[in-house]
């Protein structure tokens, strides 16, 4: 007899289960629409909750097949499907992604009625009423609690990667969402305690930490916060974990690759080309940033006379072209062609610094299982940061790169258990666990 | 020098490499009428499922032979005359050499089962045999696969994965039970059924049928049932690739033979890998050796004697792993099916049947001889090292957490092991 009872996601099963969450965010979508169109302004609270509720209910609905599955990896039919292997679907998704956010960086007011239907929240949260930045920072939080529970599902074989999930989530929930509204209420300063200079460029510049100060002592302790993380907490802990305590634990952006940017990991650009094109882009933002911010310093220490206007218009433009285009527009619009990591790869200065310290000075590293590797190219294949972790894996080496944000995929995909994410001893750390020779 | 390397896979390619790697001056063509460029042969599977694309698959970019200066040739050799130090290809061409490389890999093995040479019926082993299972199995419901080993699993995985039902036949009592201790046999056996996959053990194909002879519609086992289906996997081992060798003066048996040094009868030709034979095999080791891990250090072995460095190949400690659908297993040292009498196993399985391990150990001196896992990731040279020393099982079991490999903050299930070894050696004493 054949006995089907117990196998998983027959095609009906996951079909329909994955239309339904597609139509309600779909609807989802629609429902924005309307609200955008004006209907937000006059009942803002409708189309608030119905929104939440479809977006919610369609993500859980969508990600139900993971769960019923038994637990294990479930990349079946990634790179067939128009929708992730850079295919029809996946470039109306760049498109829309893109779109959505040069409406909200340079057209909000297109956007005016679904900013509305935030207010009562935004009310509650932040006793102001919503802006642009409000609304996307409700959806970037829905996208990453949403896709985290996906995320979960998929990859619930591994403690690493739920436990690293649930940190994203809370990270993102807590000290990037809630904690700067209820700063707001209280009348103090929005200050994200989970971003630090090079990232959030302006925490270290002369405007802000001018302000902060002036602002109280609760000002004072983020700007002591601000520099003891940069200067301190950053060193150590990348010292003693490589730089996933920041990109894969805490970091929004990171958050935001690792749940929604999932499904495109694989798209990421493996080649020797890319690699060198990363090193010049990363490191060049980098210096970039860190000479504003000394330019800046100089410039307010000599009272404005070396740039004069020019130190805004400075400043401004580092905004316009990293912090709107790169990191937004690019970074995350393009998910669908060029994987889930593009800005932290190419753009992100605290990537770069963590990177660079990952690289010379650190513990962490992943190490390679002897002579067990079959050279199958699945830890290459979804490595969101285009390491060929193969290249390494084969030849018995240790992975140790700047780039590696330690998300521990490779090792969880590697068919053959031969990748492990460890902080050991700094000594002999590219030394490899090859077997005798021969 | 002239170097000529028939096959392209992981054997041909490594040695290629490596002979490059020290000599920077030798000519080196490899010849394969398979792929135009190296790709992992492991992978295939992973590229029907959609987890992969091919060109995921090649562990090396394009660019990388001409920049090696490493010839490839896409074409198939139709013979060899060691005479004249010449190869000849299908289109007639002669290529001369003055050392040749023979990595020809394997071919799928038939039984002369009636029926096996039906189209819809096929075994796995190259992107032609992947291509064609993609046509096979397009827009059917039910498939049989012969034999219950790695291949015949992997086969299992991928038409699952496009929710084909999949029934295999298996000619032991359990599944891959004539590698596998019992218990293991049965908890792989378990997780199968557990996606869906049916298991008939002790069966055997007696013959495949077909109406019209354009697919299959059945198979009939040796218990004579009819098990409808439109595709059969044979998945029953391979046989070396050596057809186009039969008439020419090499020594064959059901490989090419060769010494330890991987030199054949004829002098300047060696061959390695899946095709290769030794006539002196070592005591319990297998003449014929149709491992990926085998072909790469058969290769690194190879390359130093042709780079002038004669160096007999010697394995090491047996290792080796697999994965059946959602369970990792890694193998290492000698662990029989059967143990004999001056031997002891010991074995712990946890409680979600999906998770074992498995040390075996001499009676006498207590000295490790090998272990199994299942769901388990452990350090291969932590492992071979105390096989090595001859570490007595209490220290091995002691000491099991220096070689967990296990990704950060799994459960550390050595812990149990260890309690469980303490209830094990008990028990052992008091039947004693």
């Amino acid at each position: 007899m054949q006995d089907n009872s117990l196998s998983i996601a027959k095609p009906s099963e996951s079909l329909l289960s994955q239309k339904i969450g597609a139509t309600l965010i779909a609807a989802a979508i629609l429902c924005s629409i309307i609200a955008s169109s004006g209907q937000g302004e006059t009942q803002p609270e409708l189309f608030f909750w119905l929104i939440i509720s479809l977006v919610f209910s369609g993500g859980i609905i969508f990600s139900i097949p993971y769960y019923k599955a038994i637990p294990g990896i479930k990349n079946n039919g990634i790179m067939q499907s128009p929708a992730t292997n850079r295919g029809a679907i996946a470039w109306g998704i760049a498109i829309l992604m893109t779109g959505f956010y040069i409406i909200l960086y340079w057209f909000p007011y297109y956007l005016d009625g679904l900013i509305r239907i935030m207010d009562p929240i935004s009310m509650i949260l932040r006793n102001k009423v919503s802006d642009q930045w409000f609304l996307y920072g409700t959806f970037y939080t829905l996208a990453v609690l949403i896709m985290g529970i996906r995320f979960i599902g998929k990859y619930r074989h591994s403690r690493y990667q739920i436990l690293r999930t649930f940190s994203v989530m809370f990270f993102q929930l807590g000290f990037a969402f809630l904690i700067p509204a209820f700063l707001l209420k209280l009348n103090q300063p929005e200050f994200y305690f989970s971003y630090f200079w090079p990232l959030k460029y302006s925490y270290l510049f002369p405007n802000d930490i001018d302000y902060l100060i002036k602002s109280g002592n609760i000002g004072v302790f983020m700007v002591f916060w601000g520099l003891v993380m940069t200067f301190i907490a950053t060193p150590i802990l990348t010292y003693n974990y490589g730089k996933r305590w920041y990109c894969s634990w805490i970091c929004g952006c990171g958050a935001l690759a690792e749940t929604l940017g999932d499904p495109y990991r694989q798209n990421s650009d493996k080649s020797l080309k890319a690699w060198k094109v990363e090193r010049w882009m990363v490191h060049s933002v980098l210096v970039f940033v860190t000479l504003t911010t000394a330019l800046l310093w100089l410039n307010s220490w000599k009272s404005g006379t070396i740039l004069g206007d020019a130190s805004g218009l400075f400043s401004q433009w580092y905004g316009f072209m990293i912090g709107s285009v790169f990191s937004g527009v690019i970074g995350t619009g393009f998910y669908p062609i060029m994987g889930s990591r593009v800005w932290c790869r190419f753009g992100c200065p605290m990537a770069a610094i963590l990177g660079l310290f990952q690289r010379f000075k650190s513990k962490f590293r992943i190490t390679t299982n002897g002579g067990q590797c079959i050279s199958c190219g699945n830890c290459s294949t979804y490595c969101e940061m285009g390491i060929d972790v193969r290249a390494y894996a084969q030849k018995g080496e240790n992975i140790i790169r700047a780039s590696c944000v330690g998300c521990g995929i490779c090792s969880a995909v590697c068919p053959r258990g031969v990748l492990k994410l460890e902080n050991m001893e700094e000594e002999g750390r590219f030394e490899p666990y090859n077997r005798h020779e021969i | 020098m002239n170097i000529i390397i028939i096959g392209n896979g992981i054997t041909g390619i490594t040695c290629a490499r490596n002979i490059r790697k020290k000599n920077s001056d030798a000519k080196i063509t490899v010849i394969s009428e398979e792929s135009e460029h190296f790709y992992s042969r492991t992978a295939l599977m992973y590229i029907y499922m959609g987890h992969m694309k091919h060109e995921n698959t090649k562990p090396y970019e394009d660019w990388f032979w001409k920049k090696n200066r490493i010839n490839l040739v896409k074409a198939s050799v139709k013979s060899l005359d060691p005479e004249n130090k010449t190869i000849q290809l299908e289109d007639n061409s002669f290529l001369s050499y003055d050392k040749l490389i023979l990595a020809t890999g394997s071919i799928p093995n038939k039984f002369g089962w009636p029926g096996e040479d039906l189209k819809c019926v096929q075994g796995l082993y190259s992107i032609q045999d992947l291509e064609e299972m993609e046509k096979n199995t397009s827009n059917i419901s039910s498939a049989v696969i012969v034999g219950g080993g790695l291949i015949g699993i992997e086969m299992a995985e991928m038409l699952h994965s496009r929710n084909i039902s999949v029934t295999m036949l298996i000619r032991e009592n359990a599944y891959w039970a004539n590698v596998l201790p019992q218990e293991e046999a049965q908890l792989i056996g378990n997780h199968l059924h557990k996606h869906g996959i049916d298991l008939r053990f002790n069966t055997e194909l007696k013959e495949i049928r077909s109406i019209d002879r354009l697919g299959v519609n059945s198979i009939i086992t040796n218990t004579e049932e009819i098990i409808n289906c439109q595709f059969v996997g044979i998945t029953t081992g391979v046989k070396p690739n050596i057809n186009f060798l039969k008439n020419s003066t090499l020594e064959i048996e059901k490989g090419i033979l060769v010494n330890e040094f991987l030199e054949t009868n004829i002098p300047d030709i060696f061959a390695a890998g899946d095709c290769a034979q030794f006539r002196f095999a070592k005591i319990g080791e297998a003449p014929i050796e149709q491992l990926w891990y085998t072909g790469k250090m058969q290769a690194e072995t190879l390359a130093n004697t042709i780079c002038g460095h004669r160096t007999s190949y010697d394995r090491g400690i047996w290792f080796n792993s697999a994965k059946f659908f959602d369970i990792e297993y890694q193998t290492y040292g000698k662990v029989p099916p059967v143990i004999t009498n001056e031997q002891e196993s010991f074995y712990w399985e946890h409680e979600n049947s999906k998770i074992s391990f498995r040390a075996n150990y001499n009676k006498s001196d207590r000295s490790i001889l090998g272990f199994n896992f299942m769901g388990i990731r452990f350090r291969q040279v932590i492992a071979e090292q105390w096989i090595r020393d001859q570490k007595e099982i209490e220290y091995v079991i002691e000491h099991l957490n220096q070689g967990w490999f296990d990704p950060e903050f799994s459960k550390a299930h050595y812990k149990e092991i260890a309690k469980a070894f303490i209830d094990f050696n008990i028990d052992a004493s008091f039947s004693k």
